[in-house]
């Protein structure tokens, strides 16, 4: 940081912007036009400006150069070799439940790879220990529950970072709002990312969801104009491909549509802790293991045993049959002759 | 007692996640105090009120909603100090996009939404860009990567600030919030004296002063012409 505020100092824009590349996108944000060959320091051609022009526009050069300070620090750590990429594994230690009595686990542990269930009922609290996940708990939450990172503390910034967040949430509703185009979106996203080779990532992306979609769609359809399936299918493909972070919440993943095996290996492949709240028999079984909540705590966690994996195999063939129905009935055909 | 201004476009979610986060608050103990500053009307107070929140309104009328803050926030410390608040939240809406309600060492929030569009984090100014947190609010109606496309806007605006995702309807995100909000060790029992984070705009024309007619002649004082010309 020290060392950025004595470039800042020393050298011209146009440098900087040789040095740093984001640094143009940042300040024409702050409301600069600058064209990348100014020879002032920014303080400098900050003082230079219009009081005219700075009123106008807002500018409080104070502001905007310790702004930039931190903004290429932070996108410097971002580019950089990615601290959470090192990030195996996640452990949980117990709380209380709503009554305040104490849960009955001494800890628990999530591995990258690993698909962990919460079932309970509604009002339980699954959504609180999603959310106590999410915020990296410190005691600090109505549950006092309290989560280390490969065995420590871990870093504050993964509470607040808005590039270097821990965990990824799909939401239950899968609107979206903006106004452009698949390939537009993604790479939209892509951008914000920072990702290198950004025009394959979208074409990957847009192959793995029309992999997951039952129904198809082109690069260039709208995407307030997918259907249910094939938005929550572009969510999961971006998410799992194109989201940094480590570990992806799922409240229920709906069968809108999408094949949801599929879903969850792509989220795996990507060495993803993935954590799902559900009560659909076909995926709380293809969890590792399955969390129980009971009043606001964590009652016991069953791992998914031989017996329990042979009774998935069952709901997966009867699964498969009632799409191959619904692709039937889908296609105008009759099920007179279906074999049941 | 902490003071703490929340401001935000219009329909943001101000109100909502003030509700949850003093909700999470006073379950601790905390005692909390409301007061809204609003252009035209409000209701809020009533779902303040509603919610056993002691809160008081201000409704600036024919002023500018920015000039009727500053002078009268110093009034409303003392009222918070007076009733024996552990935190007053001053709520603002309906301010221009040019200013910003905010003191000098007095915790600043700006709430913003994920359905305003990605270039509005761009388009609010010193509201959003001098604030010390930004709670971005209605992030279950949008996707994953929605919500990081816009938080990643508002981060190139403002890289100091803290960036919290709150939904207003279910209150995720609220608890935490709450332990940013009230701070034990901080202690303001007056504002006398502070500084705006923002000089508020030098306009004076004879609108300012009530005049309606259009033209010209009618013209007076801090005037400035759009440029057609290309
Ligand atoms: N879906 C969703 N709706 C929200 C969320 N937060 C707020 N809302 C809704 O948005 C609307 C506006 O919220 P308010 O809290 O009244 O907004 P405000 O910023 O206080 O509005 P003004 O004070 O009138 O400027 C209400 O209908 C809220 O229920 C959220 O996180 N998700
Ligand atoms: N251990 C706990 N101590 C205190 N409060 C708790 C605890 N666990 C959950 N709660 C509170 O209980 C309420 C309901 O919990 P939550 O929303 O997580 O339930 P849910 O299982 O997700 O319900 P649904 O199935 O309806 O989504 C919340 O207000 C939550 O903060
Ligand atoms: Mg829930
Ligand atoms: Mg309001």
């Amino acid at each position: 940081m020290k060392q950025i505020q004595e470039e800042l100092d020393k050298l011209g824009i146009g440098q900087l912007f040789g040095r740093y590349p984001f640094l143009n996108g940042y300040l024409s944000t702050q409301g600069l036009e600058l064209n990348g060959e100014e020879t002032d320091t920014l303080p400098t051609f900050l003082k230079k400006l219009d009081p005219d022009e700075i009123e106008d526009k807002a500018l409080d050069a104070e502001s905007i150069i310790t702004g930039t300070a931190t903004y290429i620090s932070q996108m410097l750590e971002f580019l950089g070799d990615g601290k959470e990429r090192s990030v195996t594994e996640i452990t949980l230690y117990p709380g209380t439940n709503k009554d305040g009595e104490p849960e009955n686990f001494d800890k628990l542990t999530f591995q990258r790879g690993e698909i962990v269930c919460i079932v309970g009922p509604t009002g339980s609290g699954k959504s609180r220990l999603l959310g106590d996940i999410e915020w990296m708990a410190q005691k600090d939450t109505p549950t006092r529950r309290r989560l280390l990172v490969n065995g420590d503390v871990p870093d504050p910034k993964w509470r607040f970072s808005s590039s270097d967040k821990l965990v990824a949430q799909l939401s239950q509703n899968m609107n979206f709002v903006m106004d452009l185009t698949v390939e537009e979106f993604i790479r939209l996203h892509a951008d914000s990312r920072m990702v290198n080779n950004a025009e394959e990532v979208v074409q990957n992306i847009i192959r793995e969801a029309n992999a997951l979609a039952g129904e198809q769609f082109a690069p260039n359809t709208a995407i307030t104009s997918l259907s249910g399936g094939q938005s929550r299918a572009l969510m999961i493909a971006d998410t799992a491909i194109l989201s940094r972070s480590l570990i992806v919440l799922i409240d229920e993943i709906e069968n809108a549509g999408i094949d949801r095996k599929k879903a969850l290996k792509l989220l795996l492949n990507e060495d993803k802790i993935v954590l799902m709240a559900t009560h659909d028999p076909m995926l709380a079984l293809m969890g590792d293991r399955r969390i129980v909540i009971k009043n606001g705590g964590i009652h016991r966690v069953i791992e998914t045993n031989d017996r329990e994996r042979a009774i998935l195999s069952n709901i997966e063939a009867l699964d498969f049959k009632v799409q191959s129905m619904r692709h039937m009935l889908r296609q105008g055909e009759s099920l007179e002759h279906f074999e049941f | 007692m902490n003071l703490v201004t929340v401001s935000g476009p219009p329909s943001s979610g101000k109100t909502a996640i003030i509700l949850k986060t003093a909700a999470t608050l006073m379950q601790k103990g905390v005692k909390v105090g409301v007061v809204k500053f609003d252009c035209l009307s409000t209701d809020d107070d009533l779902l303040y009120e509603k919610a056993g929140i002691p809160v008081r309104k201000g409704i600036s009328g024919a002023l500018c909603p920015d000039h009727y803050f500053v002078s009268n926030i110093e009034e409303v410390a003392q009222w918070g100090v007076k009733e024996g608040f552990d935190l007053l939240i001053s709520e603002s809406a309906g301010l221009c996009n040019r200013c910003s309600p905010y003191i000098k060492e007095i915790g600043a929030i700006c709430v913003i939404d994920n359905l305003s569009g990605i270039n509005t984090p761009k388009k609010i100014g010193p509201m959003l860009k001098s604030a010390d947190i930004v709670v971005i609010t209605k992030g279950d109606i949008v996707s994953q990567a929605e919500r990081e496309v816009f938080a990643s806007r508002v981060n190139s605006v403002n890289p100091k600030a803290t960036i919290m995702h709150v939904n207003g309807l279910t209150g995720q995100g609220a608890y935490e919030l709450g332990t940013l909000m009230y701070q034990e060790e901080v202690q303001v029992d007056t504002v006398k004296g502070r500084e705006l984070r923002f000089p508020m705009p030098s306009a004076l024309c004879s609108y300012c002063l009530g005049e309606t007619r259009i033209g010209d002649e009618y013209q007076m004082g801090n005037v400035r012409k759009i440029n057609l010309e290309r």
